[in-house]
Order: C-alpha cells, then sequence, then structure tokens
C-alpha cells in the first residue's frame, strides 16, 4: 500500500482526493487543509484522518507521497518539507512562482530519488500526446511556427481580493491558463531562448492580467505565439488548442481532436495518409479505471502511483519540466513589464537571416 | 421507464467530438424556441421523457409546458442536478464552504433560510444538501418528475471520496419530498452499483456510457457486462453511439443486445435523426424481448 495525503481542499485538492482513494495500491492516509469546517465534515462522514497543520501531518503521519494543492505560494516550503523527509511529491501546477525555486526543488527532489510530477493534465490528454508522437515521427518535417491559445470563463467581471486575484500570489490568467499551452510548448520543443512582445492585459482584474499574449523564439528558428483569455465567455469551459505548421504539413489539436494534414503520405505513422487526416479522442484516449472528469485526471494519478511503485526517476512532468514553464512565465513578465520596444520606421542594418525553408529553393 | 428518453447535451454546446460542431449548436440553440420545436419534434416521435440539467435555461422549457397544459398532459422530465459548473465556479472563486453559502436559501422563505443556517453551523449534510436539492427543483413544479437523478461528475466525486451515506441522503429525500425515484449518472457503473446494494438503496437506477467500443466505461467492458448480469439495478445506457464513432444502426443493434438495459438515453438536433433512432430501437428492441 502507497500512503497518501492530499494537501489542500480547494477545487483540484477534492478531486484529487476523490481520484486518489479509489487507485489500486493506494491508501488516502490523511487530508491536510487550513480550513477546520470542510475537514470536520470529511472526518464525520468519511472517516478521513484530518489536520489543518501540515507539519505535525508529516510529524505523526507516516506516508510514502503527498499531493500539493494548495496556493502557489506555498508550495516551495511544502514541497521542500516533504522531498526532505523522503517523502514523493505531486505537486498542482503553477509548480512554484519563481524559476530558481523550482530547479533548486528538482535538484533537490533527484538527489533524494524521489518520484516528483506536476499537475499539467493536458500532457495526459490523448490528442496532445497524438500531437507529440507525431512530432517526434517528424510527421511536419521542420516546424516554422506554432500557435498555443487557451480561452475560457473564469473572471467576468470585478472580483474582490482572492490569491487567485493577485499575481504575486500565482493569481491570474498567466499562472492559471496561460501556463498550460506554454507547458505543451515546452514538452513538444524544449525551452525557448527568448520572448518578445509580450502583453500581460487586464479585462476586469485588478492585480493580475486577464488575457496574455506574446512571441517565443527558440534557437533554431522556430517561434510561438501564444494567446490566452480566460475572460471569454462564448467558450462554455476551458479551451486549449495547438496549430503546428511545418515543411511537411500542419496540425491542429484540442481535447477533442488531431487534424493533420500532410503534405506527403512519406514518414507518416501507421494509418495517416498523405492529405487530411483526423483522429477523434473516443479512439486517442486509453480509458481509466476510475472516472470523475476527464481521463486525464485520472491518468496522471495513476502514472504517479505507478511511477512510485516501479521507482522511476524519469517521469512525464518532472519538476525539471514544470521549471521550464516557470522559467518562460518569468520571461514574460519581464517583458511584459519592460513594456513595448519603440521602433522607428528608418532603415536599419538587417540581422542575420535565420535558417528558413523555403518553398522557392527547392 | 420509456425505452427511449431524450437527452440535454446537444442543446447546451456539448459535444465530445468536434468543439467546432459544439459551438454551432450553441449557436442554433441560443433561442429556446429552437430547443422546443426539437422537444416537439421528439414528442411527435413518441418520445415524451426529457432526461435534462438543472441549467437556468431549462426552467424556460418547463414555463412553457407549464403554459400548454393540454399538449403536454404526458411530458415527463428527469431532472439532472445540480448543473455543476455553477457550483465548480463558485468553489474556485469562494471555497468550497463559501459556495455552500452561496447556495443556500438565504431570501424568501425564512424557515428555509433558518434551515440553512442552522445546517450550515451544525456541519449537517443532510440538512445542507436536502435544501440545495429543493433549490434546484423549484423549476419543475407542477410537472411530472418520477425520476430525479444526480449528475455523473457529482456521483463519481462522492463515489470516490467515499461519502456513501450522501447517496442514501438523496435516495431518501428524493423518495420522501417527491414520490420519485432516486437515480445515478455514472461513469463507474461496476464501483457504484455494489456501494448503492450496500446502503440498502433496492434496485436503483443507474445511467451510464454503454457503447460498443467502451468509450468511457471505466473499469473495462467486461466489468459492465458481469455487473449488468449480477446485480439488481434498472440500467439506462446513454452515449450509446460514442460521440459519433460509431454508426447509428451498429451501435442500436450492439446495444440491444446487451443484457438487463431497461432504456437508452440520446440526444438529436432534428427530427429525421430522432425518427432514425425510434425506428432502429423499435427494429432491435423487439427481436430482443
Amino acid at each position: 500500500m502507497i500512503r497518501v495525503a492530499v494537501v489542500g481542499l480547494g477545487k483540484m485538492g477534492i478531486s484529487h482526493l476523490g481520484l486518489a482513494r479509489p487507485l489500486d495500491g493506494v491508501e488516502v492516509a490523511a487530508v491536510c487543509d487550513s480550513t477546520g469546517y470542510i475537514l470536520d465534515i470529511l472526518a464525520k462522514y468519511t472517516g478521513l484522518n484530518t489536520y489543518t497543520d501540515y507539519t505535525k501531518m508529516l510529524a505523526e503521519c507516516p506516508l510514502d507521497a503527498v499531493i500539493i494543492a494548495t496556493p502557489s505560494r506555498f508550495h516551495v516550503d511544502m514541497v521542500k518539507t516533504a522531498l526532505e523527509k523522503g517523502i514523493h511529491v505531486f505537486c498542482e501546477k503553477p509548480f512554484t512562482l519563481s524559476a530558481a525555486d523550482s530547479t533548486m526543488l528538482s535538484e533537490l527532489a533527484r538527489a533524494k530519488g524521489l518520484v516528483n510530477q506536476v499537475g499539467y493534465h493536458y500532457r495526459f490528454v490523448g490528442a496532445f500526446r497524438e500531437v507529440k508522437r507525431l512530432l517526434e515521427a517528424g510527421a511536419l518535417g521542420e516546424i516554422s511556427h506554432v500557435m498555443a491559445e487557451a480561452y475560457g470563463p473564469v473572471v467576468l467581471k470585478p472580483k474582490g481580493s482572492t490569491w487567485r486575484t493577485q499575481r504575486a500570489e500565482g493569481g491570474g490568467c498567466l499562472y492559471d491558463y496561460a501556463a498550460h499551452p506554454l507547458n505543451l510548448l515546452n514538452w513538444y520543443f524544449g525551452m525557448p531562448t527568448s520572448v518578445g512582445g509580450s502583453v500581460l492585459g487586464k479585462i476586469f482584474s485588478r492585480d493580475t492580467d486577464d488575457e496574455v499574449y506574446g512571441t517565443l523564439y527558440w534557437e533554431d528558428g522556430k517561434t510561438a505565439q501564444i494567446s490566452v483569455n480566460w475572460s471569454d465567455e462564448s467558450y462554455r469551459k476551458m479551451s486549449t488548442k495547438i496549430s503546428i505548421w511545418g515543411t511537411k504539413g500542419r496540425i491542429y489539436a484540442d481535447r477533442q481532436e488531431v487534424q493533420l494534414y500532410a503534405r506527403e503520405a512519406e514518414g507518416l505513422p501507421e494509418g495517416y495518409t498523405a492529405g487530411w487526416n483526423v483522429r477523434y479522442t473516443t479512439e486517442l484516449t486509453k480509458e481509466v479505471d476510475f472516472y470523475i472528469r476527464g481521463e486525464e485526471y485520472s491518468a496522471q494519478l495513476e502514472y504517479f502511483v505507478q511511477a512510485i511503485a516501479e521507482k522511476r526517476g524519469d517521469n512525464v512532468n518532472d519538476f525539471a519540466s514544470a521549471a521550464q514553464t516557470d522559467s518562460v512565465i518569468g520571461m514574460l513578465i519581464n517583458d511584459a513589464e519592460a513594456g513595448p520596444k519603440a521602433v522607428s520606421d528608418a532603415p536599419i542594418a538587417r540581422a542575420p537571416q535565420k535558417k528558413r525553408f523555403s518553398l522557392f529553393k527547392r | 421507464m420509456d425505452k427511449l428518453l431524450f437527452g440535454d447535451n446537444q442543446f447546451f454546446g456539448v459535444n465530445h467530438m468536434s468543439e467546432e460542431k459544439a459551438r454551432a449548436q450553441s449557436m442554433r440553440f441560443q433561442e429556446i424556441g429552437a430547443v422546443i420545436d426539437v422537444l416537439d419534434a421528439a414528442l411527435d416521435e413518441g418520445i415524451r421523457t426529457f432526461m435534462c440539467t438543472t441549467h437556468d435555461r431549462i426552467a424556460m422549457v418547463a414555463d412553457h409546458m407549464r403554459a400548454n397544459p393540454t399538449r403536454y398532459a404526458d411530458y415527463v422530465f428527469y431532472p439532472c442536478m445540480p448543473y455543476a459548473h455553477k457550483y465548480a465556479n463558485a468553489v474556485t472563486e469562494e471555497g468550497p464552504l463559501g459556495a455552500l453559502k452561496k447556495f443556500m436559501p438565504s431570501e424568501g422563505l425564512l424557515d428555509a433560510a433558518m434551515r440553512g443556517g442552522m445546517s450550515l453551523a451544525r456541519k449537517d449534510v443532510e440538512g445542507i444538501s436536502t435544501l440545495l436539492i429543493d433549490a434546484e427543483m423549484k423549476m419543475f413544479q407542477g410537472l411530472n418528475t418520477p425520476v430525479i437523478f444526480v449528475q455523473n461528475v457529482v456521483t463519481d466525486l462522492i463515489l470516490g471520496m467515499g461519502f456513501n451515506e450522501a447517496f442514501r441522503i438523496f435516495a431518501d429525500h428524493i423518495r420522501n419530498r417527491y414520490g420519485a425515484e432516486p437515480g445515478f449518472i455514472t461513469m463507474n457503473t461496476p464501483r457504484l452499483v455494489p456501494v448503492l446494494e450496500a446502503l440498502g438503496i433496492k434496485n436503483p437506477i443507474v445511467c451510464s456510457n454503454i457503447n460498443k467500443i467502451g468509450f468511457r466505461m471505466s473499469g473495462g467492458m467486461e466489468a459492465y457486462e458481469r455487473t449488468l448480469r449480477n446485480h439488481e439495478f434498472r440500467a439506462i445506457a446513454m452515449s450509446v453511439f460514442a460521440s459519433g464513432a460509431l454508426k447509428p444502426d451498429e451501435a442500436i443493434s450492439w446495444i440491444c443486445d446487451q443484457p438487463n438495459i431497461e432504456s437508452i438515453v440520446f440526444g438529436a438536433s432534428n427530427r429525421g435523426n430522432i425518427r432514425n433512432t425510434r425506428e432502429l430501437v423499435d427494429k432491435y428492441w423487439r427481436t430482443k424481448f
């Protein structure tokens, strides 16, 4: 039995609790939250062992792993304490509010040989996994540009103050929404070398951003743009999508489907042909053992527990990969704060041409 | 229960296949008149049960039915509660306790407000949840609601957390207050049914995905088959077309071959599709019984 505690019982924590308890080989040994009210109800009706004090829980309750779903500003201390006690950690995203902290925790986890995973669940969505597989197979050839988007209805009017309304505490569209498409970009293409044209716009919020736009540049000349808005009520729920252009075709993907337009059949994975290919979530999704709100949420926890059982050190969504995303978030904040660069219309010395695919050179 | 029940996903831009299609549906059903036209088409095809979320817009459908009692005398609603997005957003913003406070009755009946406050203070889940159920049921006053469901996200969250007592509270309240049968929508039938049995909820109505490709049948196809054969419950199959991955004929002929399925719930946006489904069910269901 792997003994797990769930820490922080907001929306994500409650969802993790509901998914963790039915997992094979897992015992939820404790839950921890700062509000006694919810804990009392849980203790009364579910018999769970409850704590309001994280340190006390770690001292009293023998644990193999913790699932941390507290506001992001608490992550560093909580994750560090757990790792130092030799406890495996699954932590919600965004991982920390500073790439340096994220890297420190990643190194600590590695030194201790502990499984470390962050809840970027899109890496467990069938359609986005298929995109990864297609890219690795070289289905698009050389990638030139990517558009990564996320829209949804979170902040639709000015609001009172909670941690979610404060960027300093990890609230806002950048940390909450944009982190997901950024993390997908990191997964597919690694770290960009720079960012530009970053906009962290406010629509309704006072102390954080509601929309995020920007350009990411990679060393090989590839670029990506992100366009994210969490004040868009025309979407029923969060919708994340990615479009990728390469020398051999184009991919569009969202949670429901992958569309590949391939210029040629050569080099495509089995079953794909030249021209349009569409794969739906019904064929791309592996069934999970227990479902609450999307296979990916179940799958990421099943995976975490399996990684512990198998003592794997190379899991998907490790702290190091989340540190990349935290680092890009930091770059976007710095770039946005620096503001737009004044550019005149006078002729300038041309920058050296980047290596680029051209239709006319073939 | 009728063999065929009409679902409501298509009216709210829920489509598990394509976001584009979902948006087109949202546009088409923006006016409640377009929803009522499709319900009328289904009624003309003999499908008189509407299994629907307790979404604000359904209140408008309910108003329409109340205003036309002759046409809808035999019409039946199977409410499915709660409309989960409403609560999920509130939990995100205000935490679980804040969300509870927000949806407890605060005006109107002094009695309800008092009961709410007392229940919250005593951490009395029975008092809290029955008040929330009553609030969701308000829109159906005066209409037939012989079966009342808990939505799958809530059923499965309760099941996952092991908050089993909540199922008993729901079942008792639905029977006592509404004289209706409690229903449970789930994505985890093989795990839910034994829990309901252990709670003494007899022959419960359980609605879940059942389709030929096993889409969203958590725990696996075999476990579903075993549960259908060996346990006493009234099964409703949903997502029989697996969100469009299966051809109608293939999907319906397969589902009619499965043991102990009492009803099928399906959604459609036009009379042609409604009729096709009804004709397929007439064809294959008859050979079964």
